[in-house]
């Protein structure tokens, strides 16, 4: 498998794959810019937005108390896993306990941290995806790419392939209106015979006790209410404070991902069903998971990390994403996003490459909806897994530090820290520097698509003073 | 700092590329403001920002280099830096280095003072041009960083705009990373070329005769990938371009 870096060439000479994504991104780029055209009035609402989240990161533990106290007293049980182990048993339980065989999924991500389909699957429960996203990959076998648009490294003639496949009496047709409906028609008797439905939550407000879901194809309601058990799993991290900071956040998140004003469905689940109702789940379960996210919240910077409303803008201006796609973070949550939370939710032991990954160019800063300082938070990464006291806020704090690395930044600091070395290094690198041989590895990687630099003869510091500047 | 009206005197930062790799650039814009009537210190004790090291994690490091950088410029005069990255580092970064520490001040202090140079010359020395080149056609990178550190997009272009001779055309990537990124580039070399491929053909499909940015390590990785392949065309710093063009 590799590191990120060794990983990465399969990806980049997939002409297929850089087509796919790159005209996926350049779409989903256009179509964000165009819903936040206004300057002034997306600054305002980012604001607020980022006002919202940094609320619920700066009141987490009390927020979490009051929202499990108000989903109780609606009667939503709630369920507290600390690893993605105990998410899964408890998972499990529920579904047995109720005699459940078959369930019907919404999107979720927190689900994919989980493996939870694995886990079912293994303990004799089927569980169908119902996005069609998340359908489409479901039926190839693979992990989601994008965290909004779970199969955007396929294109057309590629599904079109996979339904032939897979779904009986479908001939080969690049048809999306056909396809769509194959599908549809595919998942309707699941939808209507699955024993529960899981979804994710996009917000759960603590206010209210509301669990808060948004989709565009129905799927998601479908899910959570037609079947008899619904089962919601979440991140700790999930929360809005209050109600009306939803109009901000949902505002933002759909413009952010899709380029869209509002998604087809906005669901707000708070209760399940009533007596004399005719419809709703008779149980509705929600299971909270931490799995590394209170250690993020722990540190005052990389808390910020938690602001994430999972809206994907960041991978869609990200051009190592749109190049590598999403498959080569390896980990579930790839882009930018993926950069600053897998290593801290992982350990820099095992994703300390990941904050590598990135030119700092700061495209995710700019569109992150929630204003989480990515740039800034992979840099402190990247210092974490150099730190020299082997331990640090992030699990695998200092495994990266090799100690050539660390005598070079030495020497280097002593050279541009102490002028008297700097004008010796300076004056020899630019009379001796271009003697330096081709095959130095550094320089080899280089010009392995460059030209190699030249020193100048002269340093600037010699030009301006030759030149008459005050040179004090 | 003078937003009322121009210094008599600046600090100029000329930045560990330029000095090694690219000093006429550097001193084209030492040019550009002394001409404009400006005088310009040049301290002879500084050496780098020290953004490779806090890039790469080395906080320790990057901080003794800094300091050495704002011990180099003592006066409250402006420091106008021919980059957009390394004022970056200087302008945002040198605070957050220092946070919780005895020089916190010194180094906010110091921030506040840096200027990139064509928001410098665009803004606070409106400077006026007078082209007497021959007429040419050039298209414009931005640096991520002058971009989106230091709120210098549209400043370069109203330079290059001065120049009655020059057609300024876009190009459809302008915003998009060149694939620099300081040690990027050689830690994560198939990437990087990746994507100052797909720069240089975004900067080619203009069929302008040059491309000019106001940051060298930009111009280094993108001049560096038109030179290996063969384009014909050309990079060059704004700074040593404006000379070029207002000396005839």
């Amino acid at each position: 498998m590799g590191d990120f870096t060794s990983r990465a060439p399969a990806a980049l000479n997939d002409p297929t794959l850089r087509a796919n994504f790159r005209r996926a991104m350049d779409g989903l780029m256009s179509k964000r810019a165009a819903q936040f055209a206004d300057k002034d009035a997306w600054e305002s609402l980012r604001a607020q937005g980022a006002a919202a989240k940094a609320r619920v990161v700066a009141r987490l533990p009390e927020l979490l108390e009051q929202l499990e106290a108000n989903l109780t007293q609606n009667g939503i049980v709630v369920h507290w896993a600390e690893t993605t182990a105990q998410a899964n048993a408890i998972v499990l339980d529920i579904l047995q306990k109720a005699g459940a065989k078959t369930v019907i999924k919404g999107k979720s991500m927190v689900s994919e941290e989980m493996e939870l389909n694995h886990h079912l699957e293994a303990h004799g429960i089927r569980a169908v995806e119902s996005d069609l996203g998340e359908y489409i990959i479901q039926l190839a076998g693979e992990a989601p790419s994008h965290i909004v648009m779970p199969c955007i490294h396929k294109n057309k003639a590629e599904i079109a392939s996979l339904f032939e496949k897979n779904i009986a009496g479908l001939g080969y047709t690049e048809d999306v209106d056909a396809l769509t409906a194959a599908a549809r028609a595919a998942l309707r008797g699941q939808f209507a015979s699955a024993d529960a439905g899981i979804s994710g939550v996009n917000f759960a407000v603590a206010e209210t006790g509301t669990l808060v879901l948004v989709e565009n194809e129905g799927n998601g309601r479908l899910s959570t209410t037609l079947p008899p058990l619904h089962i919601a799993v979440m991140g700790i991290e999930k929360l809005a404070e209050k109600l009306d900071d939803l109009p901000a956040l949902l505002s933002l998140l759909p413009r952010s991902a899709t380029g869209q004003a509002i998604t087809t469905y906005v669901n707000m689940i708070s209760r399940p069903r009533q007596p004399g109702e005719k419809d709703g789940p008779k149980a509705v379960h929600v299971v909270l998971l931490d799995s590394g996210r209170s250690r993020v919240y722990a540190d005052a910077q990389l808390q910020d990390t938690l602001r994430c409303i999972r809206c994907g803008a960041c991978m869609n201006h990200c051009p190592v994403y749109s190049r590598v796609g999403g498959h080569t973070y390896k980990f579930v949550y790839p882009g930018p996003i993926g950069k600053i939370l897998t290593p801290q939710l992982e350990g820099l032991d095992c994703a300390g490459d990941q904050p590598h990954a990135s030119t700092l160019c700061n495209a995710c800063v700019e569109v992150c909806p929630v204003k989480i300082p990515i740039a800034d938070i992979l840099v402190r990464l990247r210092a974490e897994s150099v730190n020299s006291t082997g331990s640090g806020a992030v699990k695998g704090a200092g495994s990266m530090r090799k100690r050539l690395e660390s005598l070079v930044w030495k020497g280097w600091a002593a050279m541009y820290g102490v002028p008297m070395l700097y004008r010796l290094g300076s004056w020899g690198l630019t009379r001796l520097g271009n003697w330096l041989p081709d095959s130095l590895p550094m320089l080899k990687r280089w010009t392995s698509v460059r030209t190699r630099p030249r020193f100048a003869a002269k340093t600037l510091h010699e030009l301006a003073r030759d030149k008459g500047y005050d040179h004090e | 700092m003078p937003s009322s009206g121009r210094p008599d005197t600046v600090y100029y930062f000329g930045t560990c590329l330029v000095d090694l790799f690219y000093p006429e650039a550097g001193l084209a814009g030492m040019e550009l403001l002394k001409r404009a009537g400006i005088r310009v210190v040049f301290p002879a004790d500084q050496s780098c920002c020290g953004q490779p090291a806090r890039n790469s994690g080395y906080f320790d490091e990057a901080r003794a280099v800094a300091l050495r950088q704002i011990k180099a410029f003592p006066q409250p005069w402006p420091i106008v830096v021919p980059s957009g990255s390394c004022a970056g580092m200087m302008k945002t970064h040198y605070p957050d280095l220092f946070e919780g520490r005895p020089e916190h001040e010194e180094a906010k202090a110091f921030a506040s003072r840096v200027f990139e140079l064509t928001d410098f010359l665009v803004n606070v020395v409106n400077i006026r041009l007078t082209d007497k080149g021959q007429p040419l056609t050039v298209t414009w990178h931005g640096s991520c960083h002058s971009m989106r550190e230091m709120g210098v997009v549209d400043q370069p272009k109203a330079l290059l705009r001065q120049l009655a001779n020059v057609t300024l055309v876009e190009n459809g990537r302008e915003k998009e990373c060149c694939g620099f990124g300081g040690t990027f580039a050689v830690r994560q070399p198939e990437i990087s070329a990746a994507m100052v491929a797909d720069k240089v053909t975004a900067l080619e499909d203009t069929k302008a005769a040059r491309v000019i940015s106001g940051d060298c390590g930009c111009l280094m990785n993108i001049t560096g990938a038109m030179g290996k392949k063969g384009s014909p065309m050309g990079g060059q710093h704004i700074a040593q371009f404006l000379l070029e063009r207002v000396d005839g």
